[in-house]
């Protein structure tokens, strides 16, 4: 299956996305957390981020989702680093796109639509 | 340049950030996230120890001081910076490839690919207010230096130059990258934080060239 994990600058908002979109995967879809510093504090952890993608990884590749500034590149670089295309980056909202992810990778679909899925969170507007 | 020089450049940046740390942070403070020198500062201490330990081999090269040194940024700066300087390492790093003695030239084309690498990961292009502002002027400062047929020197003291040029020249830049482009036009009038350390960083290399490197 294809995991997800969240990045945020923060370990809390990080945790809560996840449990949110946990919820929404009914319980199926593999969702990890990549909140904050090394030490707790706000920022972003290359290490904390390449950790929940080793264990979101199941060999069906990974979607990542990430908040704003450091957590957008930092997913990026980790992606370079990894080479090869089982790592995504999402283009999404935070809290919508994991919500989105996590529903359509529990239904047992691949990367590209786990990644169009969460996409397509930008679609669903809250006032029109 | 040898391995040593690089090792100096790295050491001598290190230094010039921790006494300009407050600095960076006042600068970050009143556009940013306040956290610019403190981070610049955590960064380049770990890179300094990643290269001064026993971590590195004796006989590593130019390059892979680089790509260890930008790893250690990565791993220990927590916000933009992180992958920002790390990628700029690194992509330098690589583009030393093995050689041993690091010639006019060779510098040159490490510096573009470090410029590259940080466009690439931060899709910044110059006038956004960022480290762009600085480091693109000086790698063009300092190829229009090699093409007068400048020496290394002379090379890295006019790309130097055009860094500190490039950095006070972001002052009446609105910011279209990052936290300071959320305030629109009130972002101008400052001096941007990242484009101030990128003219630190570059002053270390004039630095240590000056000293005979």
């Amino acid at each position: 299956m294809v995991g997800i994990v969240v990045i945020s600058h923060s370990r809390a908002l990080a945790e809560g996305v996840v449990e949110v979109a946990r919820a929404m995967g009914v319980g199926k879809a593999v969702v990890e957390p990549a909140g904050g510093d090394l030490e707790g504090g706000l920022g972003t952890s290359v290490d904390l981020v390449e950790g929940a993608v080793a264990t979101a990884d199941d060999g069906d590749g990974v979607l990542l989702l990430a908040d704003l500034g450091s957590s957008v590149l930092t997913a990026k670089m980790v992606i370079e680093d990894a080479g090869g295309e089982s790592l995504l980056l999402a283009d999404a909202p935070l809290v919508e796109g994991a919500v989105a992810a996590a529903s359509m990778a529990a239904t047992g679909a691949d990367l590209a639509a786990v990644h169009a899925a969460a996409e397509s969170a930008y679609d669903h507007r809250k006032t029109r | 340049m040898n391995a040593e020089d690089f090792v100096a450049w790295v050491r001598r940046a290190a230094e010039l950030v921790a006494a300009d740390a407050d600095r960076l942070t006042r600068l970050d403070a009143a556009i940013g996230d306040g956290d610019h020198g403190h981070n610049m500062d955590r960064g380049f201490r770990a890179a300094t120890d990643a290269i001064s330990g026993g971590t590195l081999p004796e006989d590593a090269p130019p390059g892979k001081v680089l790509m260890t040194a930008g790893r250690a940024i990565v791993s220990k700066t927590g916000g933009a910076s992180g992958p920002l300087y790390g990628t700029a390492l690194r992509r330098a790093g690589k583009a030393l490839g093995d050689t041993a003695d690091v010639d006019a030239a060779a510098l040159g084309a490490a510096l573009r690919a470090a410029l590259d690498g940080v466009r690439e990961l931060g899709k910044a292009t110059e006038g956004d207010k960022t480290m762009v502002d600085a480091l693109a002027p000086a790698v063009a400062a300092y190829e229009a230096a090699l093409a007068d047929g400048s020496d290394l020197a002379g090379c890295v003291r006019a790309a130097a130059g055009a860094a500190g040029e490039g950095a006070e020249a972001t002052v009446p830049m609105q910011a279209r990258k990052g936290r300071a482009s959320y305030l629109g036009p009130r972002s101008t009038g400052h001096l941007d934080p990242g484009a101030a350390s990128t003219a630190l960083v570059l002053g270390a290399l004039a630095d240590v060239v000056a000293q005979g490197g």
